[in-house]
């Protein structure tokens, strides 16, 4: 078959696909292997604070730390699609008692770009 | 600095005092990239070489030090009786019936994982420091106990690598623990010096595009490559009969590894069995790959 092989190349470099694999994932694990001990912490209090003003699911707040070079970002996402803003507190009952949906609208991430702290060669 | 062959000494030369052993860890996270395999060649190379050299199996419960090294009916007492005090360190440590400089310290097959008591091995390591130039430890697959154990005294760490993505992410994580889990990481003192051996290369496959490239391994773990072993049928030939590969004069994969030991010895030495094979014509007509 290698007569064939050579007259019709079907070539695709595999070895480069395997290679922007792993440093797309390995740039994901090493950010999150440094991440501090605090983010899971930091991830519950927040979520008690938001969660007193809009009614969210756990998996609707995130919390990362990314790296870019010498600089460290500490990002909090907050989902608000579909999430229902509470009545507000104060005592007071507020003027409209029905829980609204809320109309923000949060630019989603393309899924096809990378994220910032992968930097192209 | 260039090492003399014989025993370390420091100042160099036969009036020099004893240096305490180096310990070296292989070790990859992945299972069967070939660390048993590296470990007894480079055991063996550095033997070659007149260094008083002790290759440890710290894989417990999956003994396989021996049958590489062909002392399997030789094995009597093993790590774990010495750490235990069963059993006296002369006792369990088999000596090399082709060359005097290296020994084989045996695993034991119990199935008790904690076995491997960290100040247990402390103390054996203590007590081998003072009688060898080096110890070579053989670690386990994986980032358990065992694992961590075979890495936690080590001066110098070599991470086992197949040109491939589990492999070459498994090394990553493992160079992630070194720094951090490792008793120079605990301790404080200058990190573990950590090289890369590329093992089961295959240049041919790597002229088509279908393998990793020296390059892009080195690239990704960004650490200082010790040696590349080319994929060959000397390797599996060599385990059938319980040799480490470095005996076989002529492969190409013992070849490699006896350059990757000079240079652990700080002995530059260029890369070789980096070009595929010329096949003849018919059979790169014909020839299976």
């Amino acid at each position: 078959m290698r007569l064939l092989d050579f007259l019709f190349p079907e070539r695709r470099n595999t070895a480069a696909i395997a290679r922007d694999r792993l440093k797309i994932v390995l740039a994901h694990e090493r950010a999150s292997a440094q991440a501090p001990d605090f983010l899971p912490a930091l991830q519950k209090d927040l979520l008690e604070v938001v969660g007193r003003y809009i009614e969210i699911r756990d998996d609707m707040l995130r919390v990362n730390v990314a790296r870019a070079g010498d600089t460290s970002l500490l990002e909090i996402n907050v989902e608000l699609d579909g999430a229902v803003i509470k009545p507000v507190g104060n005592g007071a009952a507020p003027a409209n008692p029905k829980p609204v949906p809320v109309a923000i609208t949060v630019a989603k991430p393309d899924p096809t770009s990378e994220p910032p702290w992968v930097k192209p060669d | 600095m260039r090492l003399r062959p014989g025993r370390r000494r420091w100042p160099p030369g036969e009036g020099g005092g004893l240096l305490p052993a180096k310990i070296i860890v292989l070790t990859s996270g992945k299972g069967g990239v070939g660390k048993t395999t590296s470990a007894a060649a480079v055991a063996a190379g550095l033997a070659m070489r007149g260094h008083k050299t002790v290759v440890i199996d710290f894989d417990v419960g999956l003994r396989n030090l021996d049958l590489i090294m062909g002392c399997e009916r030789r094995v009597v007492f093993d790590f774990i009786n010495v750490i235990n005090g069963d059993a006296k360190l002369n006792q369990a440590l088999i000596r090399d019936k082709r060359n005097d400089n290296l020994y084989i310290f045996p695993t034991s097959q119990t199935r008790d994982k904690d076995a491997l008591k960290r100040d247990g091995v402390e103390r054996v390591l203590d007590e081998l420091k003072d009688s060898f130039d080096y110890i070579i430890c053989d670690s386990p697959a994986g980032i358990e106990h065992g694992a961590i154990t075979a890495l936690y005294f080590a001066d110098v760490a070599v991470i086992v690598t197949n040109p491939e993505v589990s492999s070459v992410r498994d090394s990553d994580r493992i160079i992630g623990i070194l720094a951090s889990k490792s008793r120079r990481a605990e301790h404080n003192l200058d990190p573990v010096e950590i090289h890369l051996l590329l093992t089961r290369y295959s240049p041919d496959r790597v002229e088509k595009g279908e393998m990793l490239t020296i390059d892009d391994v080195k690239e990704i773990l960004s650490i200082p490559l010790l040696g590349v072993v080319p994929e060959s049928e000397s390797v599996l030939r060599a385990s059938n009969t319980g040799t480490p590969v470095v005996f076989d004069e002529g492969s190409p994969a013992g070849q490699a590894y006896l350059d990757a030991v000079a240079r652990l010895l700080g002995e530059p030495r260029e890369l070789r069995f980096l070009r595929p094979e010329r096949r003849g014509f018919f059979r790169s007509l014909f020839g299976r790959a």
